[in-house]
C-alpha cells in the first residue's frame, strides 16, 4: 500500500503558499472513524480531485472544511495562515465556498434573491438586489456563468442551478470552491461546461477543489488528485502521471476490471412487451408519454436519461406498483392496461423480478432483519410458512444460502437490514429476486450507493442472468454503466423515448444530446460542422433515433 | 341611497370590528408558519392574552398594562412552543393543541381563584379598556349623506387596536418581500438547510418568527377582552383562531390575500348578527345557532372546493437538525 507521498513538485507552488493545508483531521461518528489523521495541501490556482469511494470519507472531510461538522482534532490552514472553521460562516469569512451535491437553494426565490441570501448589504433589500444584479453581470462576462438572474430557481433546469450555486459562491468573494459531487445531476454537456466554466476559474486564480467518485472526471480536468479510502489519504498524484486504473487499484486497496468482458449477446423471443405507455402524475402532468419498449430474452436493455425524466415512474408501472393511465404491458397472454391492471404480486407471478431503484423505501425495511428482508415479496410462500406462522428457520436458512452465494458481509440473518452496507444490502436484494430465477428481471440504479467491488459483482450477475436467458432491463443515471452493461440503450427525457442507440456503437455524446432531447437530425449536423471527428463517427455507427 | 349607507355601514364596521382579532392572529400565524413553524396555538395564545389582559386590567385600572401582560403571556406561550418545536424538534402539531388545551383550562382555574366568578373577569370600567376613538369633527359630519357616516363610524369611531391591526397588514407585507429579515424568514420556511450553509443561525430566525407571532396573538387576545369587551369570559375566543389560522390559508400564507380572507370571515359574522331574528317566509324565525354556524360551514365549503392548491411552506412542520 503506497502511504501519503509527502510533496509534489509544482512549479506554481512554490511562491505562493497552498491555499489550503489541512493537518491531521480526525473524526468520529458514534463509533465509526470517519477520517483518520487526514492531511492534505491544495495549492493555490489549481484544481485539486479527491476521490474515493461512498463512506471513504471525502464528504466529512469536506464538510469539516466548511465549518458544518467540527473535527475532532486537526488543524486547517487558509493561505498558509492556521484559522479556526467552526461554522460556515467562518469558512465564508476565510474565502472558502461550498457547492453541495444537493443544491443549497430556495426553490420559491429568483436566481437573485438566492445570491443575496446570507450576503445582503443592509436591512434592506432592494439595495442588495441592485449590488447583485451588477456583481452577476461582471461574474457572467468573466466566467461564462449565464443565468437569467430574475428566474425562478424552481424553474431552472439542474445545470442552471447548479451555476446559480457557483455565482453564490463566487458573489460572496470566495478563492477557494469546493464541489461536492458535482456532475451526479448533469448531462454529459452539461457537465462538459461545468469543465470549462471550472478552468476558467483556475485561470482566474480561484482554486477548486473537486469531490467526486468518477474517475472520468478526475483524468479530465484535476492537476492532482489526493485518494481516500477508509477514512485515510493512501495516495496522492499528478493527474497526468496517474490512470484510471491506478486511481481505482487505490480506491478498492485491490485490482478492479473497470471494463465488462461481454459474450456477444444472442436475443431470443420477446417475453414482455409495453405498447404505448402513458402516466400522468397527481398534478395531472404526463410523466410517461407513449413509452414503448420491448424485453428479449438474452437481452439488457438499458435506459439512460437525467434522473427525474419519468424512468422511475416506468419501472413503477412495468412493475406493478402503478398502473398506466393508457397503453398496455403484454407478459406472456396477460395485456395489463388502465382497466385489467396488476399489481406487483401478479407481476411475480407471471415471472418478474424487480429490483428497486430506492431500496430504502421499496426494496427492503431497514428495521426488519436480513431474513426477513430476503423473502419480502415471497413471504408468502409454502417454503417460508408453517401454518399460520412464519418459519423462522427455513428463513434464516434461505438467508444465510443466500448470503454465501452473493457474498453478502457480514453473514449475519440476524442482524437489521439498515446495518449492512449498501453495497451488501444491494446484494441481498438482488439475490432475493435473481434467486427465483426472473424470467424478466428489471433493475433500477443497480449500483447506486454502492462501493466498486460490490459494483463488479453486481454487474457480473446481471450477465450472468443474461447467459441464462433473462430478460433485462437496467435503469441508471450512470451513463458509463449503461454504456458497459447494455446490448440495446434507450434514452428517456421527459417521460419519452427520445433515442434508441445500439449498445456496442453508442457514444457519449450522441446520448447526451438525446438525454438533452436535442437529437435531431439538424443537431446531428451541427454535430458534425462543430465537432467532424467526434459527429462523424456518431452519424456513422448506426444510430436509430426517434424525434419527439 | 340614505337608507342603504344606513344599512351596510354598521355591517363594515361590525366587519372591521370583528375582522381585527383575525387579521392579527393570521398574520401572527403567517410569519410563523413562513418561517417553517406550524401554529394551531394561535387560538390558545390569544385567549391567554385576552385573560391576561383583563385580569391586569381589572387589577391595575390600566388599559395598557392590561395590554403589556397579554404581550407577555402570549410571548411565554410562544416561547414555549418554540422550545418544544424549534429547540427539542417536538410535533408541531401536538405543541399547538396541548398549548391550547392548556390555556382553556388555566384561564379558568387563576379565574376562579383571582375573581370567583365562575372564571369571568370583573366588567372593566371606561378608563381600564381601549374605547373608540371619536375622529374629529365626527360628530359634526354624521349629518352629511354618505360621507358623514362612513367617516364617522367606518373609517373613525374604533378603538386603537382595531388600527393597529390594520397597520400590521402592510408592514408584514413589508417585512417579508422588502427586508433581509424577510428574505431569510421565507427561507428558512422553505430550505432551512440553504440558510445554514449561508452562515445564518435557522434556529434563532426561527425563534424570532415565532416571537412575533406571540407578539401579534396577545394584541389580538387583549383586543377580545380589553377593547371589543370589557371583561374576559371563559373560552372567549371561541375558535377565532382556528378561523384566522384558516383565512391565512386561505390567502395562501401571504398578508394582503390573508387580510382579504379576514375581512370576509368577519363580514359572514358581521351578516350573521344582523339576520338573528329575522324571519325567512315560512320557517319562521331563522334560529341563532344556524346562522352562527355559517362561519365555520363556509370555511369548510371555500377550503375544500374553492381555493385551489395552497401551497404551504416546504419546510413547515419539519424540525431542523443541525448536524454537527
Amino acid at each position: 500500500m503506497p502511504a501519503v507521498i509527502p510533496s509534489v513538485t509544482r512549479g506554481e507552488g512554490r511562491n505562493a503558499p497552498p491555499a489550503i493545508v489541512l493537518r491531521d483531521i480526525h473524526k468520529h461518528f458514534g463509533l465509526v472513524h470517519a477520517n483518520r489523521g487526514v492531511s492534505l495541501s491544495v495549492a493555490a490556482g489549481s484544481i485539486t480531485g479527491i476521490v474515493g469511494e461512498n463512506g471513504a470519507g471525502k464528504s466529512t472531510l469536506m464538510s469539516i472544511l466548511y465549518g458544518l461538522y467540527a473535527a475532532d482534532s486537526g488543524e486547517i490552514l487558509v493561505d498558509g495562515r492556521p484559522v479556526t472553521i467552526s461554522s460556515p460562516r467562518d469558512a465564508i469569512a476565510a474565502g472558502i465556498g461550498m457547492v453541495h451535491q444537493h443544491f443549497m437553494l430556495v426553490d420559491t426565490f429568483t436566481v437573485l434573491e438566492n445570491i443575496v441570501l446570507g450576503a445582503e448589504d443592509g436591512p434592506l433589500l432592494r439595495r442588495s438586489i441592485a449590488s447583485a444584479r451588477k456583481e452577476i453581470e461582471r461574474l457572467e462576462r468573466e466566467y461564462g456563468l449565464k443565468v437569467d438572474p430574475d428566474a425562478l430557481v424552481g424553474d431552472l433546469p439542474v445545470g442552471e442551478q447548479q451555476r446559480v450555486e457557483i455565482l453564490k459562491v463566487l458573489y460572496r468573494g470566495a478563492s477557494t470552491l469546493i464541489l461536492d459531487e458535482p456532475t451526479g445531476v448533469l448531462t454529459p454537456q452539461e457537465a462538459e461546461q461545468l469543465f470549462r466554466i471550472l478552468q476558467a476559474l483556475r485561470e482566474r486564480g480561484v482554486t477548486v477543489i473537486l469531490i467526486t467518485h468518477k474517475l472520468r472526471e478526475i483524468m479530465a480536468v484535476t492537476d492532482e488528485v489526493y485518494v481516500m479510502r477508509q477514512g485515510q489519504i493512501v495516495a496522492h498524484r499528478r493527474t497526468q502521471y496517474t490512470s484510471r486504473e491506478e486511481l481505482a487499484e487505490l480506491m478498492v486497496g485491490r485490482k478492479v476490471r473497470l471494463s465488462l468482458d461481454k459474450p456477444p449477446c444472442r436475443p431470443g423471443p420477446a417475453l414482455l412487451k409495453a405498447r404505448n405507455l402513458n402516466l400522468r402524475d397527481k398534478r395531472g402532468c404526463v410523466v410517461l408519454n407513449n413509452v414503448s419498449l420491448t424485453l428479449r430474452t438474452g437481452e439488457i436493455v438499458g435506459i439512460a436519461g437525467v434522473s427525474g425524466n419519468g424512468q422511475s415512474e416506468l419501472l413503477e408501472v412495468l412493475s406493478g406498483i402503478r398502473a398506466p393511465d393508457g397503453g398496455e404491458i403484454v407478459v406472456g397472454d396477460r395485456h395489463i392496461t388502465a382497466q385489467a391492471p396488476a399489481s406487483p404480486a401478479e407481476m411475480r407471478q407471471l415471472g418478474l423480478g424487480h429490483v428497486p431503484e430506492d431500496r430504502h423505501r421499496y426494496g427492503m425495511v431497514g428495521s426488519f432483519t436480513a431474513d426477513e428482508t430476503a423473502i419480502l415479496g415471497y413471504h408468502q410462500d409454502a417454503r417460508f410458512n408453517k401454518g399460520l406462522l412464519l418459519d423462522r428457520r427455513a428463513m434464516n436458512a434461505h438467508c444465510a444460502m443466500l448470503m454465501e452465494n452473493y457474498d453478502v458481509r457480514p453473514r449475519r440473518p440476524d442482524l437489521n437490514s439498515t446495518h449492512f452496507s449498501g453495497g451488501n444490502q444491494q446484494k441481498l436484494i438482488l439475490a432475493r429476486e435473481i434467486e427465483r430465477n426472473p424470467r424478466i428481471l428489471l433493475v433500477g440504479q443497480p449500483t447506486r450507493g454502492v462501493d466498486i467491488g460490490a459494483i463488479e459483482f453486481i454487474h457480473r450477475e446481471l450477465l450472468r442472468m443474461r447467459e441464462a436467458g433473462c430478460a433485462i432491463l437496467v435503469v441508471s443515471v450512470e451513463l458509463d454503466e449503461i454504456m458497459s452493461l447494455a446490448d440495446r440503450i434507450l434514452v428517456m427525457a421527459g417521460g419519452q423515448i427520445t433515442g434508441e442507440v445500439d449498445g456496442a456503437s453508442a457514444d457519449e455524446r450522441t446520448l447526451g444530446l438525446m438525454m438533452a432531447n436535442c437529437w435531431t437530425p439538424a443537431a446531428a449536423e451541427t454535430l458534425v460542422t462543430v465537432d467532424a471527428a467526434e459527429g462523424a463517427s456518431a452519424a456513422q455507427s448506426g444510430l436509430a433515433w426517434t424525434t419527439p | 341611497m340614505g337608507d342603504f349607507v344606513t344599512d351596510i355601514v354598521p355591517i363594515l364596521a361590525a366587519t372591521l370590528r370583528v375582522a381585527t382579532p383575525l387579521i392579527l392572529c393570521a398574520m401572527g400565524g403567517l410569519f410563523s408558519e413562513r418561517a417553517g413553524i406550524f401554529d394551531i396555538g394561535l387560538e390558545g395564545k390569544m385567549l391567554a392574552g385576552a385573560f391576561a389582559a383583563a385580569s391586569v386590567a381589572a387589577f391595575t385600572g390600566s388599559a395598557w398594562l392590561g395590554l403589556g401582560a397579554a404581550i407577555v403571556v402570549a410571548l411565554a406561550l410562544a416561547l414555549l412552543h418554540g422550545f418544544a418545536c424549534i429547540t427539542y424538534r417536538g410535533n408541531q402539531i401536538v405543541s399547538g393543541v396541548a398549548i391550547n388545551i392548556l390555556v382553556s383550562g388555566l384561564t379558568i382555574v387563576f379565574g376562579m381563584a383571582w375573581f370567583k366568578r365562575g372564571g369571568q373577569t370583573p366588567s372593566l370600567e371606561a378608563g381600564a379598556r381601549f374605547m373608540p376613538i371619536e375622529f374629529l369633527g365626527a360628530a359634526a359630519m354624521r349629518d352629511v349623506p354618505f360621507i358623514g357616516p362612513v367617516y364617522a363610524d367606518l373609517i373613525g369611531g374604533h378603538n386603537l387596536l382595531v388600527y393597529i391591526a390594520l397597520l400590521v397588514v402592510p408592514l408584514a407585507h413589508w417585512v417579508l418581500t422588502a427586508t433581509r429579515f424577510g428574505l431569510r424568514l421565507r427561507a428558512v420556511g422553505e430550505m432551512p438547510l440553504a440558510v445554514d450553509t449561508a452562515g445564518i443561525s435557522v434556529y434563532w430566525l426561527r425563534y424570532r418568527a415565532v416571537l412575533i407571532c406571540g407578539l401579534l396573538t396577545g394584541i389580538a387576545g387583549a383586543y377580545l377582552s380589553i377593547a371589543q369587551n370589557a371583561a374576559f369570559s371563559r373560552d372567549m375566543s371561541a375558535g377565532q383562531g382556528f378561523i384566522a389560522l384558516a383565512a391565512m390559508i386561505f390567502g395562501k400564507w401571504r398578508p394582503w390575500p390573508a387580510f382579504g380572507a379576514c375581512l370576509m370571515f368577519g363580514f359572514i359574522d358581521a351578516t350573521a348578527i344582523r339576520l338573528q331574528g329575522v324571519r325567512l317566509g315560512d320557517f319562521g324565525e331563522v334560529p341563532v345557532q344556524a346562522i352562527q354556524v355559517l362561519p365555520y360551514l363556509l370555511t369548510v365549503i371555500l377550503l375544500a372546493g374553492f381555493m385551489g392548491r395552497a401551497v404551504a411552506p416546504k419546510a413547515g412542520g419539519v424540525a431542523y437538525v443541525k448536524e454537527h
